[in-house]
């Protein structure tokens, strides 16, 4: 990791050839995450068999699947929240939580290393796991202020930024309790933004919600993809993946059956289980 | 109320119902009051109370310095016990067995023997190690003292008691911890914090709302355990002092009322502090908008913020549908 702040740009709009040099040019060209025949099993149960999945830089990914077809655990792989049982996960060149050796031994990699690593992963929670002894200010520069660092009064500007790019300037003084479902997962979508993360990690951010809530939070989500960030989003929200995703995943008991452009996946898919599986959610 | 609009009712049809009667409140009501009349009587007319002596010696300069004793006693053996307990309760949940294994032998041990055996035990300290010294296990010595002369009873009876309370307050401690949801813990650590960090921002704070209400009961508890430090012996807390004046005087009932008094006064305020705890740490647990007092930069909601929580609001995205 060189460049931690390099601003998300959807691939392709590096102008050729300008100021930014070589190496800028060959970050860009760079898969966001690049992760390769993973596998995870907890205790007997396998959960993952043999994942691969590019994301490339600016893009968004949605994965669709039946409950239980290993979503959940991509996502918490890919951030480390699970140590990864075989494979490997990278993210933006740099593998996740091992060091591999000259002698090609694996190592694991010391918990404050692996902290180090999230950083730059925003991650969104179906149950948004906002921290409800905080307000909603105090949520967002929480994490500026304890990892980066930042000053209170820089971290302060920064989240009353963010906390009014999701539309709730008027709520940064009330505690999680106090708000919306809504209105608490863009909480939680603003403080992983307040991280400048290169990469956000969605887990049916939706779900949880009341019908209503859900466009709210869809629009600050597409949004972030209008300004090229890259996402990875575990969601049941078919309309969003139509009009948002540049590259749909669908997944069943631990392998990817099917991926390609919303509109082969969606409209046009190959396999059996994939068209059972959104006869199901459409 | 000058403006005569405010007297119009917005209801037009208030139901002014009469409430559904209640005798058994009045009959108890007579009869605790009857009750707690008779037992006042009994305690003021009978005079073998001696309230002169109680009167006399409430607010003598001896038992205050008891009380000094008592409250020095009381404090800062919560705050080691605390500190050791918090301690215990975090290697308890590490990923060390020889942590874990350590908490547990620790905590095993000081809630199998009575907290007199344990004081006792303090109090023969220099005669069971006459010397304590410094230095290199199984190797050389950099310095030693003798250990009566730097180990008063105050400090036996502190240790006593704090190590004794930190196994209670151990067990409190984690419970407290493991009542925090994991995804809080995830969450943190999604955002790159640190375990050490998660522990005192996120889990911790959250813990207290749990750890609050037993540790003041602990509190209280340990209050009056203090009594028991005559086994290392330290003589000079309010139960010893008091005991002893009575003896002294042959009156040992007025004193006895003495230290009654003052504990009870001690453990009033101290449960009006574990109130202000509780709702300090309760911030942000409470639905109700502007709850949670003590909660910091809180501010009530105004009317705009209500109309804005009703729904006719002008938020961005609240505009846009699925
Ligand atoms: N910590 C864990 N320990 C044991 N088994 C687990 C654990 N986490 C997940 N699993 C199992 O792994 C499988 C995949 O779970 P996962 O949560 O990834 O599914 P999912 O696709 O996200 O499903 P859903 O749509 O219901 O969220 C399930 O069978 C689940 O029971
Ligand atoms: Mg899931």
């Amino acid at each position: 990791m060189t460049t931690p702040n390099v601003p998300a740009q959807p691939a392709g709009t590096q102008p050729a050839g300008s100021a930014a040099s070589a190496r800028s040019a060959a970050t860009a060209q760079r898969p966001m995450v690049e992760i390769r025949e993973l596998h995870k099993e907890f205790g007997s149960l396998h959960v993952l068999k043999g994942v691969d999945l590019t994301v490339t830089r600016g893009s968004v990914t949605v994965i669709l699947g039946p409950s239980g077809s290993g979503k959940s655990t991509l996502l918490r792989c890919i951030n480390e929240l699970e140590d990864i049982t075989g494979g490997s996960v990278v993210v933006d060149g740099e593998l996740m939580g091992y060091r591999r050796d000259d002698g090609g031994t694996v190592h694991r990699l010391h918990p404050k290393v692996i902290a180090k690593q999230r950083e730059r992963i925003g991650m969104v929670f179906q149950r948004f796991h906002l921290f409800p002894h905080m307000t909603a200010l105090e949520n967002v520069m929480e994490a500026p202020v304890q990892v980066r660092g930042l000053s209170k009064a820089a971290a302060r500007t920064r989240a009353l930024e963010l906390l009014d790019r999701v539309g709730l300037s008027d709520r940064v003084d009330h505690y999680p309790a106090q708000l919306s479902g809504g209105q608490q997962q863009r909480v939680a979508i603003a403080r992983a933004l307040a991280m400048d993360p290169e990469l956000m990690l969605f887990d049916e951010p939706t779900s949880a919600l009341d019908p209503e809530l859900v466009g709210e939070v869809l629009a600050v989500m597409k949004d972030l993809a209008r300004d090229g960030m890259t996402m990875i989003v575990v969601t049941h929200e078919i309309g969003f993946a139509r009009e948002v995703a540049d590259h749909v995943v669908f997944m069943d008991e631990g392998v990817i059956v099917e991926e390609g452009g919303p509109q082969q996946v969606l409209d046009a898919p190959r396999e059996q289980r994939t068209k059972d599986f959104l006869a199901h959610v459409l | 109320m000058s403006d005569p609009q405010s007297h119009r009712d917005p209801v037009p049809n208030r139901i002014h119902a009469r409430p559904v009667p209640r005798p058994g409140r009045i009959i108890s009501a007579i009869v605790v009051l009857v009750l707690a009349a008779m037992a006042i009587n009994g305690l003021v007319t009978n005079t073998n109370f001696r309230w002169d002596i109680v009167w006399t010696y409430l607010r003598d300069v001896l038992v205050f310095r008891g009380i000094g004793w008592t409250l020095l006693l009381t404090a800062g053996s919560m705050l080691v016990a605390i500190v050791l307990a918090v301690t215990l309760a975090v290697m308890r949940r590490s990923d060390n067995p020889v942590m874990r294994w350590v908490s547990w032998v620790y905590i095993w041990f000081f809630r199998g023997t009575p907290i007199y055996t344990q004081l006792v035990f303090w109090g023969l300290l220099a005669v069971l190690y006459p010397r304590l010294s410094l230095g290199v296990p199984f190797g050389p010595e950099f310095f030693s003292f003798s250990t009566k002369d730097v180990i008063s009873a105050f400090w036996l009876a502190l240790i006593g008691l704090s190590l004794n309370e930190a196994a209670y307050l151990a067990e409190i401690v984690r419970a407290g911890l493991n009542s925090v949801d994991t995804g809080q813990t995830e969450a943190a650590k999604a955002l790159g914090m640190k375990d050490s960090k998660i522990l005192r921002r996120i889990v911790l704070p959250q813990a207290m709302r749990v750890i609050v209400p037993p540790t003041g009961n602990e509190t209280i508890s340990m209050l009056k355990t203090t009594s028991l430090v005559v086994a290392v012996p330290f003589t000079m807390d309010l139960y010893y002092t008091t005991n002893a004046m009575g003896n002294r005087l042959f009156l040992p009932v007025p004193f006895l009322v003495i230290a009654a008094i003052w504990y009870l006064v001690i453990t009033s305020i101290l449960m009006v502090g574990q109130h202000y705890l509780e709702q300090y740490y309760g911030r942000g647990f409470s639905t109700s908008p502007g709850g949670g007092r003590l909660g910091r930069k809180r501010r009530r909601p105004n009317k705009q913020d209500l109309i804005k929580a009703s729904g006719t609001t002008t938020d961005p995205f609240s505009e846009v549908t699925p």
